[in-house]
């Protein structure tokens, strides 16, 4: 029920270059470990450095289908595992005939049939190569995490009226957190982790080249610098490569060819998305 | 097989030491991982064996110290062979072991740090470590030093003649040349640690890897005292602040929904019913409206504390959304509101840096006078502590044997709702010396807050529940 997709780790880094996502060393070797494995990822990293785009380039490199379950405040087990659809067992208890016993209608009524499969339960019974990703897995609550336990160590679902459906393919797992919470020790240990970090200046270079290719090179390179210059000041919310990305986009837009003092004046609003940060890099750039 | 089996199990046996816990599990699970890569790759062990076991990114550098300690990348002075592949390189050893002259060796750095090549880089590091920092400590014992090192390479006063290389004539002190500043500080910084782990690997050959693996841990950022944090401790305390912030909001509101909620919310629950027939099994309630404390902070900010100071009141202003309002006074000798310096949405930093420039904080001396920046609190600002106001005092009360304003000080914890007096300095020091603690500690309950993980905690027993 293993089926590794991968056949090595430069196989990983080359599947998913095609699938439009640059990896570095230590994302490939933990994506190669966790389909080798066969044990989730758990993806930490400030936003907007590409968490959930890795799981969704993974999908797309090993041409499974992506389900996905985003984790909001109030998550619970009816949206994530699996629901039974009174309404259409209410109906079928209405429509019985006064001849069908109780036990018939009650064993009728939690069959397969009405069953409301949600992401969890679809994802472990599928047949096909899937990929699982659990976005923002800090949002939901505590106890969510506890419901998690089973399908990532075991992947299995126990619903006390049918009994427990296993895996029959192991679907690759990806968990994703901004941590804005400490996830539980319990959930922890059943991942393997990375913590994907702003790249370096060399890969950033290569990913917003490769996202705009519009983009002449060497403005890129004064782009990258510029932005990892503005990571060095203390701010509230750094820029992310999805900034880098949009900014570069931006000067495309605009028609500028170069980086200069009144180009980053007039177009900061991209990167930065508080006031506070604003002045201050603008104080510190000396930009004024 | 089995020497590398036991080398990870030690391995993973120091992390522990460290203080990051790895359990059994994680242990079975880098077994396998071991099975699964390339074991010629050094770097991917590493990848692998830090997917399996590492589960905080703080625990990052430990975890890469201890690393190379336990798995080096090279072993003795294989330096000859490494620069055999590199012509421009082999001309300084000069064949014979003889050192060449650190202002040759200047220049090489210089151009290297200009290139950037991290391979390079680091194989240079090798060589330098291997002719500048040995010494012989004893007859046939030698030891490595990784000060010797840079000081004689000083890399840091290279600054001037790189950036001029890197900004290539392009106008000074604006905006290229803070990202050239940028690039070539980060080299730098590389370039120290490279040296530094290959002093300790070459340490570790000479004494064990267990031994020097002891000293080579350094503490978190947050497990460092206020009090004895570097500048750049403090720099990346500061950048923890917001999202420290984030994380107590966040579980103080899931705590608050925990909570039993309050009245009945009759829309939803009649709602709900439709489902069950028109019964109302599952009633539904309003949530509780929090109750959020005012939060008076009066605060030490004289060049012992001032770290403690400007950490904490950038904690009080992140969480200002827990708190119907948040004033600041802050003293030396005598004290000022510091408020108006913090605006919504403006910069702490700045404001900080405005407090001490422009707030009234020196009356007498300018050395900490708490007696009378208690009675001058008192007096000026009556209005600051009623009964729903939790009072923060920050300072090591270390008051230069002066008047200690005790009677004062109990009044106004009369008159609070709560209050607290945070001191960085540990519980053991409280009292001796010029230490005023014990008199306060009599008057108002008086916490040892002496690290980042220790504020947090305190944070969470202030707010309500």
């Amino acid at each position: 029920m293993l089926q590794p997709q991968f056949a090595s780790v430069a196989d990983v880094k080359e599947r998913l270059s095609a699938a439009g996502y640059l990896t570095d060393d230590a994302i490939a070797t933990t994506v190669f470990l966790a389909d080798r494995l066969g044990k989730p990822l758990l993806i930490e990293g400030p936003a907007g450095v590409g968490k959930t785009e890795l799981a969704k380039s993974v999908a797309t490199a090993i041409g499974a289908e992506l389900i996905r379950l985003q984790c909001y405040e109030g998550l619970d087990e009816a949206r994530a595992l699996y629901e039974w659809n009174y309404k259409k067992q209410l109906l079928r208890i209405q429509a019985s005939k006064d001849d069908d016993s109780w036990d018939e209608i009650h064993d009728d009524v939690f069959a397969e049939e009405f069953l409301l499969s949600r992401p969890l339960l679809t994802a472990i019974r599928r047949t096909e190569p899937t990929v699982l990703l659990i976005d923002e897995t800090d949002k939901a609550d505590v106890e969510v995490e506890g419901l998690l336990l089973e399908v990532l160590s075991d992947f299995q679902i126990t619903i006390p009226e049918l009994g427990t459906i296993t895996a029959t393919r192991r679907p690759l797992v990806f968990l994703t957190s901004n941590a804005t919470r400490e996830l539980s020790e319990a959930l922890k240990r059943r991942c393997l982790y990375l913590h994907l970090d702003y790249p370096d200046a060399e890969r950033e270079k290569a990913i917003v080249l490769s996202r705009v290719p519009e983009v002449a090179e060497q403005l890129a390179g004064q782009l990258v610098n510029t932005v990892r210059a503005l990571r060095a000041l203390e701010l509230k919310k750094s820029p992310s490569i999805a900034e880098s990305i949009d900014w570069a986009r931006t000067l495309v837009a605009l028609g500028l060819d170069t980086l200069d003092e009144q180009a980053v004046k007039d177009t900061l609003g991209v990167v930065l998305k508080h006031a506070s940060d604003h002045e201050r890099a603008a104080t510190q750039l000396k930009l004024n | 097989m089995s020497g590398l089996l036991e080398r990870e199990i030690a391995f993973l046996d120091a992390l522990r030491v460290a203080g990051i816990q790895v359990s059994l599990a994680e242990v079975l699970d880098s077994t396998r991982a071991m099975g699964a890569i390339d074991l010629m790759d050094r770097e991917s062990l590493r990848h692998a064996f830090a997917a399996c076991v590492l589960k905080r990114p703080a625990h990052r550098t430990t975890f890469d110290t201890l690393f190379d300690l336990w798995f080096p990348p090279a072993i003795g002075d294989s330096v000859a062979g490494e620069f055999d592949a590199d012509g421009e390189l082999l001309e300084l050893t000069d064949g014979d072991g003889e050192p060449p002259d650190a202002s040759v060796l200047r220049d090489l750095l210089r151009q290297l740090l200009l290139d950037g090549d991290e391979d390079k880089l680091r194989r240079f590091a090798r060589a330098v470590v291997n002719d500048l920092g040995r010494a012989d400590s004893q007859p046939g014992r030698q030891s490595w030093f990784s000060y010797r090192v840079l000081r004689q390479l000083s890399p840091e006063t290279l600054m001037a003649s790189l950036l001029e290389a890197l900004l290539a004539g392009q106008e000074r002190g604006g905006l290229a040349e803070r990202v050239a500043r940028q690039t070539i500080n980060e080299r730098i910084r590389q370039f120290q640690e490279m040296v530094e782990s290959e002093v300790r690997r070459r340490l570790a050959e000479d004494r064990g890897v267990e031994q020097v693996s002891k000293n080579a841990v350094q503490p978190l950022a947050e497990q460092v005292d206020f009090l004895r944090a570097s500048r750049d401790d403090m720099a990346e305390l500061r950048r923890q602040v917001f999202p420290l912030a984030r994380r107590l909001a966040t579980r103080l509101t899931a705590r608050r929904r925990l909570g039993r909620s309050g009245r009945l919310d009759f829309r939803r629950t009649v709602r709900a019913s439709l489902g069950t027939g028109g019964v109302p099994i599952v009633t539904h309630h309003r949530p509780h409206k929090p109750h959020k404390p005012e939060l008076t902070v009066l605060c030490d900010v004289s060049g012992s504390v001032a770290g403690f100071a400007h950490f904490t009141l950038m904690l009080a202003y992140a969480l200002r959304e827990q708190f119907t309002k948040v004033r600041a006074f802050a003293f030396i000798d005598t004290c000022d509101e510091v408020t108006r310096f913090f605006t919504p949405g403006g910069d702490v930093a700045d404001a900080l840096a405005k407090m001490s420039s422009e707030a009234q904080l020196v009356w007498f001396d300018g050395h900490s006078d708490y007696g009378h920046s208690i009675e001058t609190f008192a007096e000026k600002y009556p209005d600051a502590v009623g009964p729903r106001t939790s009072l923060l005092i920050l300072g090591d009360a270390r008051n230069n044997y002066r008047a200690t304003g005790q009677q004062t000080l109990r009044q106004l914890v009369q008159r609070a709702r709560h209050a607290y007096w945070l001191n960085p300095e540990p519980a053991a020091y409280w009292g001796s010396g010029d230490s005023a603690s014990s008199q306060y500690a009599d008057v108002i309950e008086m916490v040892e807050v002496r690290n980042a993980v220790q504020l947090e905690d305190f944070v969470q027993r202030l707010l309500p529940q």
